[in-house]
């Protein structure tokens, strides 16, 4: 059997305020590529782990801008230059009237901005494949276990040191390796 | 940290604490399992008999709108003067029964309220699948369906596009983007918790589905920040939006020059009204979930009164548009105005108006008692109520004030028709088929938000032992 490569080593911790500190203490040992696993997004676990502002909402705002643009652009060349039709003696194009559905374009693709950009852009998913679910602990991540995960790619990382470092840390149980 | 769950009890005699929103002993894993047990366990013989009924009122109702498509609008009770009859009332009725939803899930959210925890997601599902019943009555409504395209922008050959000056179009783009971004809203909320059902998943089927839809989701926080940034933003952008759409409906009214529809109360009372019947829906969902699902735990007797409280100030607002657009009607000295409403409220339509006034504006005035407002039996009552007290709203705005034109040579009255009566009917079998899918294969509870919150309660429990 070929040797399998080690991804990274992970360690399951019981409550929010365990993995808080946990995210600190793996932080400061000076690892960089290195999650957490929770059930719910927990409070200032961000700034635990030294994680940057998301720039997400730019990209929103890109969306959203976009959507406006379209929006006045659609009205004002299919009303005004494509197909000039007088009805009831209104103008061919005019910011009253193209305001609601300018409106309507920049909310819909702000959203697309949210939804498409969080997932595909930023998060990488739909994915068919993570080796964290190779760990059977990782089921609970959606249940009532909160993991930390430090990848073999960090530059400080040694399967022995490392898993070493996470069994001291408090609360921290199934400490192992995961394979890629 | 389960010690501390189990005496977590809010100091006697504090009349300022803040009811627990979530009760019992409870630890993340029981949760999880109290919401998922719901969409796991065996399903339940009422629930079958349930999707039977609503089962046969979807068929009545694609049935009876193909007979309509076949034979032409002439099957409904619409005539002249009363061009626009129950087709537009249960447009509205249904699109209004959806904005609680987004209340819930918006606005409450911004609002930081997290009591909406434990409903947003069945509300949400309401707000789809009220949209679903809604979108129906325009399309139809148009006689030959097979042209309803020429509501999009399209490129076809006739080289004409919409009419963009007309709020009817607006309507189109105002509905269309509600319902895609409901539904955006709504997925984004559900892919931890359907996360959760993959990883609970006994069978092969199960995985895969729940596997497919839960985008591989690894509850990663590198994920869970831009997802809450996402979601607070999606939280942003819904709120002005459902605020728009009833604006945008109202408009439909409000700039023709019909007495009656044209004044400048309606996008704000048809919002405020929208809240009530979709709060009045949602409560009488959520009784019959709560009572078939045991979620007692998850919707206590907190969730049901801050409901009804909104009821009653959403109620209330209603009720002073409804005198405020007859002082307007009298201040205005506009005698076709004056006319229009004295005939709303005294005409051939009074018997709707005193309905209507009776289920919206009396009705949710008993919520001002704290024994009414948290009497299970009596705030279902009431539930139901204020939905026909809304649907009624629009019927009186609507027929009233088309039935009597400017010429009283074109007066008329308007009768429903046995296909309009079945149709409607019909609309609530196909909105109760959607929901009781839904409880069977989603989580009725947003499971990881609840945990949030649940979280949250255990750490002021924590700090006030400390003391």
């Amino acid at each position: 059997m070929a040797e399998h490569k080690i991804w990274g080593a992970i360690a399951a911790f019981k409550s929010d305020t365990e993995i808080l500190e946990a995210a600190r203490k793996v932080r400061l040992a000076g690892y960089s590529k290195f999650d957490c696993h929770t059930p719910f997004p927990v409070h200032h676990l961000d700034q635990a782990m030294g994680m940057k502002r998301s720039k997400l909402p730019f990209f929103i705002l890109a969306c959203g801008a976009t959507g406006l643009l379209s929006g006045f652009l659609l009205q004002w060349w299919t009303g005004a230059v494509a197909y000039k039709l007088v009805i009831g003696g209104k103008p061919f194009f005019a910011p009253e009237f193209a305001t609601p559905i300018m409106f309507e374009a920049t909310i819909l693709l702000s959203a697309f901005g949210a939804v498409f950009g969080m997932l595909g852009l930023f998060n990488g998913l739909p994915t068919l494949y993570h080796p964290i679910f190779n760990a059977a602990i990782s089921k609970r991540i959606t249940d009532d276990r909160f993991l930390v995960s430090i990848e073999a790619k960090d530059p400080q990382f040694d399967a022995t040191k490392t898993t070493e470092f996470l069994k001291s840390l408090e609360g921290a149980e199934e400490v192992q390796t995961v394979e890629a | 940290m389960q010690a501390v769950a189990n005496d977590l009890k809010v100091p006697e005699k504090n009349p300022l604490a803040k009811p627990l929103l979530i009760e019992g002993d409870q630890t993340y894993a029981t949760l999880t399992e109290q919401v998922s047990s719901v969409v796991e366990g065996k399903t339940p013989r009422n629930w079958y008999i349930g999707f039977a009924i609503s089962l046969g009122g979807t068929l009545m109702m694609w049935s009876l709108l193909a007979y309509l498509v076949l034979t032409g609008i002439g099957v409904w009770g619409n005539n002249q003067p009363v061009g626009w009859a129950w087709d537009i009332t249960n447009f509205v009725f249904w699109i209004g029964i959806g904005h609680a939803g987004t209340l819930i899930s918006a606005i409450l959210f911004l609002f930081r309220q997290k009591w909406r925890t434990s409903i947003n997601r069945a509300a949400e599902a309401m707000t789809l699948f009220a949209v679903a019943c809604a979108g129906l009555y325009p399309a139809f409504h148009v006689g030959r369906i097979w042209f309803a395209y020429w509501l999009f922008p399209l490129p076809y050959n006739q080289g004409m596009w919409p009419n963009f000056r007309s709020p009817l179009e607006w309507d189109v783009f105002a509905v269309s983007t509600y319902g895609t971004v409901s539904l955006l809203f709504w997925y984004v909320g559900l892919i931890p918790d359907l996360a959760t059902l993959r990883d609970r998943a006994t069978t092969r089927a199960r995985q895969l589905v729940y596997g497919i839809f839960s985008l591989g989701w690894r509850g990663s926080n590198r994920h869970w920040q831009h997802y809450e940034i996402a979601y607070m933003i999606l939280a942003g952008i819904s709120t002005p939006l459902v605020l728009s759409v009833h604006t945008i409906v109202s408009f439909d009214f409000a700039v023709s020059k019909i007495p009656g529809w044209h004044t400048t109360i309606f996008p704000p009372y048809f919002v405020a009204g929208a809240v009530f019947s979709g709060f009045a829906m949602v409560m009488t969902l959520m009784l019959v979930a709560r009572w078939a699902l045991n979620l007692q735990h998850l919707i206590t007797m907190y969730h049901l009164e801050v409901m009804n409280k909104i009821m009653l100030v959403t109620g209330s607002i209603v009720g002073y548009a409804y005198a405020m657009e007859f002082f307007i009607a009298w201040y205005s000295g506009n005698m076709f105005e004056q006319f229009a409403f004295l005939n709303r409220a005294f005409g051939p339509y009074a018997w709707a108006y005193w309905t209507m006034i009776t289920c919206n504006v009396i009705s949710p005035q008993c919520f001002w008692s704290k024994k009414l407002r948290t009497s299970i039996p009596f705030m279902f009552f009431i539930s139901i109520v204020i939905n026909i007290g809304m649907w009624f709203e629009r019927f009186v705005i609507i027929a009233t004030s088309l039935h009597r034109d400017f010429l009283p040579s074109s007066w008329g009255y308007f009768r429903p028709s046995w296909v309009d009566i079945l149709t409607f009917a019909g609309t609530f079998g196909w909105f109760m088929t959607l929901f009781l899918l839904f409880i069977r294969f989603v989580p009725v509870i947003a499971l990881a938000e609840v945990k949030g919150v649940y979280a949250g309660q255990l750490h002021k429990a924590h700090a006030h032992e400390k003391h």
